[in-house]
Parts: C-alpha cells; structure tokens; sequence
C-alpha cells in the first residue's frame, strides 16, 4: 500500500474565520487509488479543509500538492482544471434543466454548437462505466435524491476528475443506496487518473459516521477541533478508538452545577413535566426523522440530548413545541405548571402549547426565534403579547410593554442602550438572552432549549448555562438538545444519545462514559435500553 | 469580484429624508434634459406642471380628487406588503368594489323606494368594502390553503374583474336611455357623495371644483391603519408575519387566519377606492373606473415605505404628477407620454436611493471577498 503515490498532500493548512480557527496546521495525504475518509463532528475543519481543496476557500497558511505538484487553487475552476471535483452536502444543481445539461453546465467547451446528443451519450457510456445509471434526458426535479447525487458525481467524472470530494454524501441516501454509492467509489478508484497521473482516482469522503468510514475506507484522518488528531489504516483501527479520537478527551470544564436546592423535593423530582412516547415524524424532505422517541423530562431536571447535528434532534424539538406534524406517538405536557395534569398535545398548534406553559429556545436564534428588524420590545413580548397587561382586547398596552421589556433587559443584563433597537444590532449573547428572558418569563416551568450556546463565548456561554442551572433549581423541566458533549456533561442530569432518529440510550450525566457516547453517537449499540 | 454590498448597520435619520429628496431632485434634472432635447424649456414645463396641480383653487381640488382613490388603493396595498404578501391585484378589487358599490346604488332604490342619502351612501360603502373583499379574499384563500403564488392569481384576477364591469356597462346594466354610451343609468341623487362645496359649514376655502367626501374617507382610512398596525395586537402580528413568517409560526401565530384577514382588509380598502369614484366621480358604473390606480399604488406603497401616512403623501404628489402632465399636455403641448417619463423617473431615482440608505457599496481585496463568501 505504502507504494502508492500520493494524490492530494495538504501540508499546514491553516484557515480562520472571524472569530473561529477552522483549521489549523492540518496535514492530510491522500493516495492515489484509495477512499479516504475524513471523520469528524461537526465543527471538526472537515467541511472547510476540502472547501480549501476545492478552491472555494483560501487558505491564510500551508501548502496544497497534488501528484507531486505544488498547486495554486485560488478558484473552483483552478480545481476542476488541476482533477478535483466536489460533490456538496447540498447539490448545486439546477431544477429545470436535463442531467445532460447540468453536466456541460459551466464547460468551457465547446465554445459555440452544443452537441446534446454527443453529451448524453457520453454521459451514458459514463454512467455504464461506473455502473450509475442515469438517463441523460431527464430532469433534475423528476430525479430522487440519490439519482441527483449521480449526476453531482457523473458531473465530476465528465470533467476528469481524479480527486472526488464527497462531502456527507450518504446523509440524504437511504441504506441501499448508501451501500451503492460505496460500490461506485470503489469502482472509481479502480480506474487509472487522467492528464497523464501516477497511480489511480482517489476519493475523499467527509462523514461522521463509524459505520461508513469502516465499510468503504481505506484509510481514515480523524479531526476534532480544526486539528488532525491521527491518519490510520482502517483495517486496522477499531470503532472505539475512532470514536475516542473523534470526540476527544478535553478537560471538562465545570460550571458549578449546584444539588437540588430544598424547594424542590426528592417527590417533586419524581413528577414527569413533559414527555414523548414513540414519536415518529418526518424531515423537511419527507423522509422519516424520527423513528419512536421516547423520553421523559422530570421537574427540577436538564435532560440532554447528544448527538450529532441530523440525527432528529431538531425534528424533536420541534415535534414537541407543535411547529412539525408528528406522524405518530404522543406528546405530553403537564398545563399549568408543577400542580397540573399531565394531558396530550399531540400536533396541537404551537399556541396551544405556548398556553399550556412549553418554552422554546431554537436553533436558529435569528432565524426562528426573533424577527431581527423589530425593536427589542417587540421580540420580548413575543410569547406574551396576547395576555394581560400587555394587551387590552385588540389593543397593546405601549407602557406596559416599554415596562416589562425594561424590566427584562435589566434582570437578564442585555446590554443595549435602548428597547426600541432594532434587535439584530445585538450579539450573539444578547440575542440569546432576549430569547432566554422571553421564555423563561412566558414559560411555566417547561423548556425545550436547542443548541442555546452555539457560536457564544465563553462568558456569554456561561450565562446562558447558568440560567438553565437557575430554571432546574426552580423546579423547572428542561430538555437541552446539544452538539457540545462538554457542555452536557457539565450541566445535565441525565443525558440521552440520539442516532438517526432513535434515543440509542439514556444515562445519568455522573456515569456518562464518553468513549461509549461516542460510539452511540455514531450509531454503536452499547446498552440494550436504559 | 472587487466590488460587494454590505447592508448598512442602521440607516441614519438624516439619509433616510435625506434621500427621497434629493432623489426626487435628481429625477427633475434627468426629466429635465429629456424635456431639452424635446425642445421645450424644462423650466416652463415645471413651471406649467406645479401650476397646473396646485394653481388654483379648483386645480388644487381636481389634485384631491385624484389623489383620494390613489390613497384608498396605496393604504391597500401597503397593508398587505407589510406582511410581505403580494397584492397586485387592488386594480381588480377596485373595479369589484365599484361593481358592488353600484349594485347597490342602482337596484336598493327600487327595493326601498324614497331611501335617503343616510342609508344608501353607507350600504354602497359597505357595498364597495365587501366586493373588494371577497374578490381578495380568492387569491387569499388559494395563498393559505394551497400556496399558489399571489402574484399570479391577483394580477389574473384583475383582468377577470375589469373585463366583468366591462360586460356589465356594455351589456346587462346598460342605461337604456344612454345613447349607446357604455355605462349604467345614472345613480339617484342620495347616492352621490356630496361635494365639499355643497357642504355648507366649511371654509369658502373649498367652494369650487369636484372635491367631495371621499378624501376624508381616505383620511380616516389611514387613520385606522396606522392604528391597526402599530397599536393592535393584529398589527404586531402582521409585522412578525413581515418580518420573520418563521418567527412568527414560532409564536403561535396563525399565518394562514392573517392571511384571510390582512386581505380581507386590504382588498376591502381598494374596494373603497371603487366606491369613491362612482359614488364620488362618475355616478354610474362607467368606462374609466380602473385606470391603473391599483397599479400606481404598488408605487406609492413602495414610497411611503409602507407608511399609511406616507401613503396620503406621496398618493397626493403622484396625483399632482398626474394632474400637472395633464395639464403641460394642454399648455406646451407635450405628449402624454411625457408625464409618464417624469413619473418613471422619480420612481427610478427614489427606488434606487432607497436602495443606498440600507445597502453600501464598498471596494474589497479578493481575499476578503473571499471570506465574505463564507
């Protein structure tokens, strides 16, 4: 193996973003002829290392070689001129057109007579070569997502790429057309490179799961946080050490997380504030997200949800708060707080919800949360705007709202000169504060909270746990969905694992053991059922 | 590419008056040298226009009148920009409101004989509200149960409505007493809106010219808009819709009920228009009823940034537009088409200004542009 040539060598690739270092001092070699997987979390550098490879980033440091050659790849075309092509997360594809037409889209030739006919037969003597099957005539929109991702990867073919960059290629495939896809990469690193190469087509696939990095690599870098962390052999590397390496063995930082304070009562801790029993629902794409979750969130408790970012986490939340249809399964909620009655809402709307006391922190704070061109104001009393004082019949009560909105940004300290800014002049931090104090203060003691301290920093980060700690001492029911293991650790009572739509276990946070969330985070059964 | 926008942090106070003026100035001088080369003196065209619009008592009042729909159908629109959905299609609610506005005025004298201005005036206001209504409550409906784009059906929906009024002054509803002229009967007097100079206890100020009370309905409209938006509950969820639909589902908000009700209130203020013009104008159902007053309110909208009292505004200076390019028609004899550029004109230059008061236009480094990118 050793004397293959190499096709692609990054050497010291750095890239910072504003804020972020994104990949830093990375070394990567690629041979010509294997499948290289790139096997990291989200965050990890995978996606902006290959993005460098594919010339849509520069880098600030470090050198690109490809076979043997030091390369200048300062824009996509310099790489689909040097034989790299890279097939995206999200295909770039245009809908109206034929495949056909989506292939010659961009050529440089011919320069005046289209040859349809030539292109497509070209396109099918391609797809019989690699064993891709896909009608040239037809249209993208008339396509499913597996025959779109052919066509990404005929796109490349047809230009002579010797390098495929796959990133994430089989998170929209289903199981059989995953195993496909690996057979169509074996077959192109079977096939000897164009312009004259050394050696065959390599292909380098971005993943985070074990499972695939296992069956269809040849060799695998693992990076976590911008760095390499190591380059194995994957015949050679079991999943636990790849799990181990992925996640990593930081120092856990503590945010005090204090006992249970005396108010809330062991009897309290008892009582189930909200749940889901067997929860199917579906992803925006119309195919299952959610496979029968079932879990539990108990008053004066933070249940975390780990995982990596698809796996159903959103879809869960938003199952729970009535923004998704759930397709099966219940959702449960005790209205009116700790002495209320635990009753179904099911695809209630999200203001039935809202009424029955859930809060909702999402994910997206300025894109779901907060509608950035109205005054602080006006995002404050977005959950509350319909009681009294706020509003009187169809009326607002402008000083009651001047009031509770002063009254909000004083006891959560978001830091504005006034609430009448438009709220998108805030940080990240005060966003995410605007967002806590109006659900905190709309809530009954039942928050969903996804991803809250994403692209904080520290500081703000902690208010933002310390907060969640207070709500927990209240008697509060928290449900924190979470990409930041550390982060669950430090703050969570239980934490449960979600892989492709199924809770793979749930743990108190004291025994997390997290080689073993690793590994369920990639989809390992460990334990049958906690 | 060296070149990127950066959408500005907050647009300063002084731009955002700023701008418009000058914009609109910089417009006079392109319209200008279009007038120069014609072969007329800019100067005098000018001159003649403002006179024409504002000259006098009576060419002030003519202003108003056609300024009144102008604000009705600009109130309309600028309610259903606001929750960002499209309404193309006030031209049509204006010719269904005039439609409805006049079956009433035509057929309830017979059912009432003898029914007096204080019964009949309104049922045709709310005659002219609900035509307007239920003929935006269509595309409505098609937006929130099966999300078919609004632009398309509204805009269709307006030749439907034109073509209806036509069939009906050319054929059913033709005044048999008319000379083939294409128009209903005339209406009964209880169903004209009275004139401003027949009021007796206003000023002498308004004692000439076609004015009648229709701009105050006009005012009040905006008036009750404005109260709407930015004192109810219904206007604050209309703003959220506009802002962020995502958002706004996030809070419970029922986008499919503001749907039907943002344009149940929209095409019922466009509706309004149509009423005030056979009420107030013509006093029959009559060829020049939609004369693309639900078009020029997209403009005005657009102007007013959405502001019902900027809509009265910019609905009375587009009015003096039109009135004053009538008027140089006449006394510089210039074509029609004439007035028409100076309107594109002032639109380009104060859209485009718009344009600079949220976005700049800043050099870059390829390197940072590259960043940017991301």
């Amino acid at each position: 193996m050793t004397s293959l040539p190499l096709a692609v060598e990054m050497r010291g690739i750095t890239k910072v973003f504003p804020g972020v270092m994104a990949n830093e001092n990375v070394d990567l070699e690629v041979r010509a002829g294997e499948i290289h997987a790139l096997l990291g979390e989200n965050g990890a550098g995978k996606s902006t290392l290959m993005n460098i490879l594919a010339g849509l980033y520069r880098q600030e440091a470090g050198e690109v070689w490809l076979h043997g050659q030091l390369a200048q790849i300062h824009s996509p075309s310099d790489a689909i001129r040097l034989g790299v092509g890279m097939v995206h997360q999200h295909f770039k594809l245009v809908d109206s057109q034929t495949v056909a037409e989506n292939v010659i889209l961009g050529l440089k030739q011919p320069a005046f007579r289209l040859d349809m006919k030539r292109t497509a037969r070209e396109i099918k003597e391609l797809g019989q070569r690699y064993k891709m099957a896909v009608d040239p005539d037809a249209y993208i929109w008339q396509l499913g997502v597996g025959e779109q991702q052919r066509v990404e990867i005929l796109k490349t073919l047809y230009r002579n790429a010797d390098i495929l960059i796959l990133d994430e290629p089989t998170a929209v495939l289903t199981p059989q057309e995953s195993e496909e896809l690996g057979h169509t990469l074996r077959r192109m690193v079977q096939e000897p490179a164009t312009r004259g190469h050394a050696g065959n087509k390599a292909v380098i696939f971005i993943t985070h799961k074990l499972d695939e990095v296992v069956r269809f690599s040849d060799r695998v870098t693992v990076l976590r946080g911008g760095k390499v962390e190591a380059t194995l052999d994957t015949a050679g590397s079991s999943k636990a050490d790849l799990a181990r390496l992925m996640v990593g063995r930081t120092v856990v930082f503590q945010v005090a997380k204090p006992p249970f304070q005396s108010h809330v009562t062991p009897e309290l801790r008892q009582e189930v504030l909200f749940a889901v029993k067997d929860l199917h629902a579906l992803n925006d794409k119309g195919l299952p997200a959610l496979n029968g979750v079932s879990l539990e969130v108990h008053a004066g408790e933070i249940l975390g949800i780990a995982g990596v970012a698809g796996n159903g986490q959103r879809e869960l939340a938003q199952s729970i708060t009535g923004l998704r249809k759930a397709t099966k399964g219940q959702v449960l909620v005790r209205c009116g707080g700790i002495q209320g009655v635990l009753k179904e809402v099911t695809n209630h709307t999200p203001h039935q919800i809202i009424d029955d006391g859930l809060s909702y922190v999402p994910a997206n704070r300025l894109g779901t949360g907060l509608a950035g061109n109205l005054p602080i104001s006006s995002n404050l009393i977005l959950k509350d705007y319909r009681k009294e004082p706020l509003s009187r019949g169809p009326f607002l009560d402008r000083t009651s709202i001047g009031r509770f909105a002063e009254r909000l940004i004083g006891a959560f300290q978001i830091s504005t000169p006034s609430a009448e800014r438009p709220v998108r002049l805030l940080s990240g931090g005060n966003l995410q504060k605007v967002i806590l104090a109006r659900e905190i203060t709309a809530g009954k003691a039942m928050l969903v909270a996804v991803n809250p301290t994403r692209g904080l920093d520290v500081g703000a980060t902690e208010s933002v746990q310390r907060t969640l700690l207070e709500q927990r001492a209240q008697g509060a029911g928290v449900l924190l969905v979470s990409e930041d293991l550390d982060e669950l650790l430090a703050i969570c009572d239980r934490i449960a694992v979600m892989y492709e739509g199924r809770v793979m276990g749930v743990m108190p946070a004291q025994d997390a053991n997290r080689d073993e969330m690793g590994l369920m985070m990639a989809g390992e059964h460990i334990q049958p059922e906690a | 590419m060296p070149l990127t926008l950066e959408r500005r942090m907050e647009p300063s106070r002084t731009a955002n008056i700023l701008v418009p003026i000058l914009s609109v100035l910089l417009a006079l001088v392109a319209g200008g040298v279009l007038l120069w080369l014609v072969g007329v003196n800019p100067i005098e065209t000018y001159k003649a226009m403002l006179h024409g619009a504002f000259g006098s008592a009576y060419a002030i009042s003519e202003t108003l009148v056609r300024a009144t729909p102008l604000m009705l159908t600009g109130l309309a629109v600028s309610v259903a920009f606001r929750m960002l959905f499209w309404n193309i299609g006030a031209e049509g609610q204006l010719a269904m409101g005039a439609f409805a506005a006049s079956g009433v005025a035509l057929f309830l004298p017979k059912l009432v004989p003898g029914i007096s201005a204080w019964w009949l005036l309104p049922a045709m206001l709310v005659g002219g509200f609900v035509g307007g209504a239920l003929w935006a409550l269509i595309p409505a409906m098609l937006k929130a149960f099966l999300s078919v784009n609004e632009i398309i059906t509204t805009l269709m929906l307006n030749y439907v409505a034109i073509l209806w009024i036509q069939y009906l002054y050319y054929g059913p509803w033709k005044d048999p007493l008319g000379f083939g002229f294409p128009g209903t009967a005339p209406f009964v007097d209880a169903a004209w809106l009275p004139r401003l100079k027949d009021t007796a206890w206003l000023p002498q100020l308004f004692n000439t010219g076609r004015l009648h009370w229709g701009l105050a309905l006009a005012i009040v409209a905006a008036f009750v808009v404005w109260l709407i938006l930015g004192r109810t509950r219904w206007g604050y969820e209309i703003k959220i819709i506009g802002e962020n639909p995502r958002a706004a589902r996030y809070a419970g908000i029922s986008i499919v009920r503001n749907i039907l009700l943002v344009m149940i209130l929209s095409g019922g203020l466009a509706g309004l228009a149509g009423f005030v013009q056979v009420a107030g104008i013509s006093h029959r159902l009559q060829q020049g009823i939609a004369v693309g007053d639900g078009y020029t309110a997209i403009i005005i909208a657009w102007l007013a940034r959405l502001n019902p009292f900027g809509v009265l505004l910019v609905a009375l200076l587009m009015a003096a537009l039109f009135v004053g390019g009538d008027q140089i028609q006449i006394s510089m004899g210039l074509p029609a088409a004439m007035a028409g550029v100076l309107q594109g004109a002032i639109l380009f230059f104060v859209l485009g200004g718009n344009f600079f008061t949220q976005y700049r236009i800043r050099w870059t480094s390829r390197q940072a542009a590259v960043i940017g990118h991301q």
